[in-house]
């Protein structure tokens, strides 16, 4: 990634403002490797569809530059940059049948009907409906027309695809399935794709890396595990996957880890620094309910505290289990359903306990 | 399970005994009722004021009773005769009685009238007659009826009253083709002064091609804006496409006389800025060119509202989508946009071409000699001549015509894909 050669996007200082006074996007400055798969992933008003848009061509930014191979294309318009993207409702033509969808971008690239039926033809095949060159969009199912959407994206072989929320509309047993067929034309073709979406577990699935757009700005941008095990701030700790959060003061530092007196009189206890201020600062500790345990041996747990039941949840696998810590009522506990699993009654006072390094200081809440 | 089998021995039985099929019987026979109800006001309403009259056009196109019901003995006697020569005696001998009856029931006008369509000078011969048969008393007939009026030697005058003897008559339908049946009984066409009703057919269907073609012109660009502004601005613009709705059909009409005739505002302005010399004044009024202006103008919401609907539902990702897939502006328009506009501009098309082919009060009024349509013969026929007949077939011809156009529509477009709103 650090030859710019390598990269097949380049964002560059860009900007994006609709009315002139809020930018929509702020500063962006990415990159986007050949062959990678980045998926911009935030909640709706992120500013990462515009991201998209801006690289497809349909809006202009404001400021800076997108370079596509390494050269500019501000005001190469949508047609000229030879990008396949696949949209939110599929934009499927109802009046032309599947086959006459694929050969769409063929034709207008003039190419010879031969090649088109053949190309047509494969691209069919790659997405597993052969047989449905001659019907209409609207006879196939819901993940029939993405599958053909994808394939026609794919079908005049762009370098680079781009696909605006494409499962929105799918449920969810389809999304799972889609998820990863698109990730396996991903892998054997070897194209770039750059994807928007809401969904973390859409994300986490597919992405080589995700970056996490929160009010135009990317708050992280990493590798799917990193991006959970490791956030780099609170809002990507509270987005990606369940999160416990508890508030205290840093009073004290050293080396990798600080001191947190937590708000609420739940006592001091180590995290490990992130984002967090000097000390004296408000933070915000971040812990996964899957790394906390329940009533911890003597020595297991670097940091304890104390917290009361409130709500047990059968799930199966594991009893999502509500507790009471330090003033938080909502942290949540995932005690997995092993043998010899500690048996809880709603209201008793329990001891929790994790370690310093799962515990990260994240910056402070806002207000 | 053992409950239900207690309180229902018969599970298609319900719990008074009724079977559950009639009961669903007469529940959905109750709903049916109720919906019928409804709309009988309405249905009776049209029934009355639209279904009736329509039969009765019908019924009126072909009606010919007025002869077999006045001249029955007449028409008995002539239909023995072989057409060659004059009648014999005893049917110059009825008619002369038929005729008396006929002056006294005030009939013979109608009468002559009747006959008149298909022979002139018929209505002044059984009008003269009838005044001078009175003073006939005796035979020999042939002769007296003869010295009255020298029209009564001619055999044709006695074919022309065979022929329109029958109660059907298919003569109004000919006359509106510019045809008519010799007293040979032979389809012919009519002499050239007549033959006006053709030409104004093709005329009429013409000029709602020319005012469809213009409205589908004139409202494409306008619907393609409205759908693609913010709604708040679009709504704002759709009140002042459906602002001639509001106004009278007459002020939006005789408005344009103001702008468009000789001495008018247009011409006022061209003269003024010296663009045309004072005695060559266009002629946009009392003429086609004014037909089609006012038309159009009246018209074009017709065409934009359903257009605007069709539209408005045309995601703007399909063009994106086009533009992505290597497609320019002009071929993402083309390929793309407009063949899902067709729905709208079909039934926009229908709509306008339909109410264009019956379109009376603006010809009449702009229209002058040669911007006059077909309906407006009608009702020259229907206030004016009183050939209630032949306005009544003029009329049904139109009518088919449009039925036709419906269907041919149908067939090609499919009814189902017709979006009015």
């Amino acid at each position: 990634m650090s030859d710019s050669a390598d990269n097949i996007v380049v964002f560059d200082h860009v900007q994006k403002s609709y009315d002139g006074e809020n930018l929509v996007v702020k500063d962006l400055n990415l990159q986007v490797a050949r062959g990678e798969f980045l998926t911009m992933l935030g909640p709706s008003g992120s500013g990462k569809t515009t991201v998209l848009m801006m690289l497809a061509g349909f809006e202009t930014p404001t400021h800076g530059q997108i370079l596509l191979e390494g050269t500019p294309i501000n005001n190469v318009p949508p047609h000229k940059r030879g990008i396949g993207m696949v949209f939110q409702n599929y934009a499927l033509f109802p009046h032309m049948t599947v086959g006459e969808n694929l050969a769409f971008p063929l034709e207008v690239r003039g190419m010879n009907k031969a090649d088109a039926e053949a190309k047509v033809k494969r691209a069919l095949e790659m997405v597993r409906l052969p047989e449905f060159g001659n019907r209409r969009p609207a006879q196939l199912s819901g993940g029939q027309q993405q599958r053909v959407a994808v394939a026609r994206a794919l079908v005049f072989e762009p370098e680079l695809v781009l696909m605006d929320e494409p499962l929105g509309a799918l449920d969810k047993n389809l999304r799972e399935e889609m998820q990863y067929e698109i990730k396996h034309i991903h892998e054997s073709l070897g194209v770039s794709m750059v994807y928007v979406t809401h969904d973390q577990s859409e994300a986490l699935t597919m992405s080589n890396r995700i970056a996490v757009f929160e009010d135009g700005v990317i708050q992280q941008l990493a590798a799917p595990d990193d991006l959970y095990e490791r956030p780099d701030n609170a809002f990507v700790a509270g987005f990606i996957g369940e999160n416990n959060r508890l508030f205290g003061k840093v009073i004290g530092e050293d080396g990798a880890s600080c001191q947190v007196e937590l708000e609420g009189g739940g006592g001091v206890v180590n995290a490990k620094k992130v984002n967090n201020g000097g000390v004296g600062s408000r933070t915000t500790l971040s812990l996964r309910p899957e790394r906390v345990t329940i009533n911890p041996t003597e020595g297991q747990s670097a940091n304890s505290c104390k917290a009361r039941v409130e709500e047990l949840i059968y799930l199966g696998d594991h009893i999502r289990t509500r507790v009471t810590v330090s003033g938080n009522e909502d942290f949540i506990i995932k005690v997995p359903n092993a043998h010899g699993h500690p048996v809880l009654q709603k209201g008793t006072e329990v001891k929790v306990g994790w370690e310093t390094e799962d515990c990260r200081a994240l910056d402070a809440p806002a207000g | 399970m053992a409950n239900v089998a207690d309180t229902m021995p018969d599970p298609m039985t319900g719990e008074d005994g009724i079977p559950l099929k009639t009961k669903l019987r007469i529940a959905e026979r109750r709903n049916r009722i109720k919906a019928a109800l409804l709309v009988l006001p309405l249905f009776a309403f049209i029934l009355v004021t639209f279904l009736v009259p329509i039969g009765q056009m019908l019924y009126r196109s072909v009606e010919n009773n007025i002869i077999a019901d006045n001249l029955p003995r007449t028409i008995e006697l002539l239909s023995e005769w072989d057409g060659n020569n004059l009648p014999p005696e005893p049917v110059f001998e009825t008619m002369v009685a038929e005729l008396k009856i006929a002056r006294e029931t005030k009939e013979i006008g109608k009468i002559g009238k009747r006959l008149n369509y298909e022979m002139s000078g018929m209505l002044s011969l059984f009008k003269k007659s009838g005044r001078k048969v009175r003073k006939l008393e005796t035979g020999p007939y042939k002769e007296a009826l003869i010295k009255i009026d020298k029209d009564w030697g001619d055999p044709e005058v006695w074919a022309t009253i065979k022929q329109v003897s029958d109660r059907i008559t298919g003569s109004y339908y000919l006359a509106a083709v510019d045809l008519k049946r010799s007293p040979q009984g032979e389809i012919v066409a009519q002499p050239d002064y007549k033959q006006i009703y053709v030409s104004l057919f093709i005329k009429t269907l013409w000029i709602s091609l020319l005012v469809t073609m213009t409205c589908i012109l004139l409202g494409f660009p306008v619907s393609f804006l409205l759908s693609n502004l913010p709604m708040r601005t679009s709504n704002l613009l759709m009140i002042l496409v459906l602002l001639p709705f509001w106004t009278s059909l007459l002020v939006r009409t005789t408005s344009w006389i103001a702008l468009l005739q000789s001495e008018g505002m247009i011409n006022d302005l061209l003269v003024t800025i010296g663009f045309i010399g004072d005695d060559e004044r266009l002629k946009m009024m009392f003429n086609q060119t004014g037909t089609i202006i006012a038309m159009t103008h009246i018209l074009l919401p017709f065409m934009i509202l359903p257009l605007y609907s069709v539209m408005k539902t045309i995601s703007p990702s399909y063009v994106r989508a086009a533009r992505s897939l290597g497609a320019n502006p002009f071929t993402a328009f083309w390929r793309i946009y407009f063949p899902q506009t067709l729905p709208g501009i079909g039934a926009g098309s229908i709509l306008v071409f339909i109410l264009s082919i019956g379109y009376y009060i603006t010809p009449a009024l702009v229209g002058g000699q040669d911007g006059q349509l077909i309906s407006n013969l009608i009702a020259y026929h229907m206030q004016s001549s009183l050939n209630w007949g032949l306005a009544a077939a003029l009329g049904s011809i139109l009518l088919a015509g449009v039925l036709v156009l419906y269907m041919i529509y149908n067939k090609i477009v499919g009814i189902d894909n017709m979006k009015l709103g």
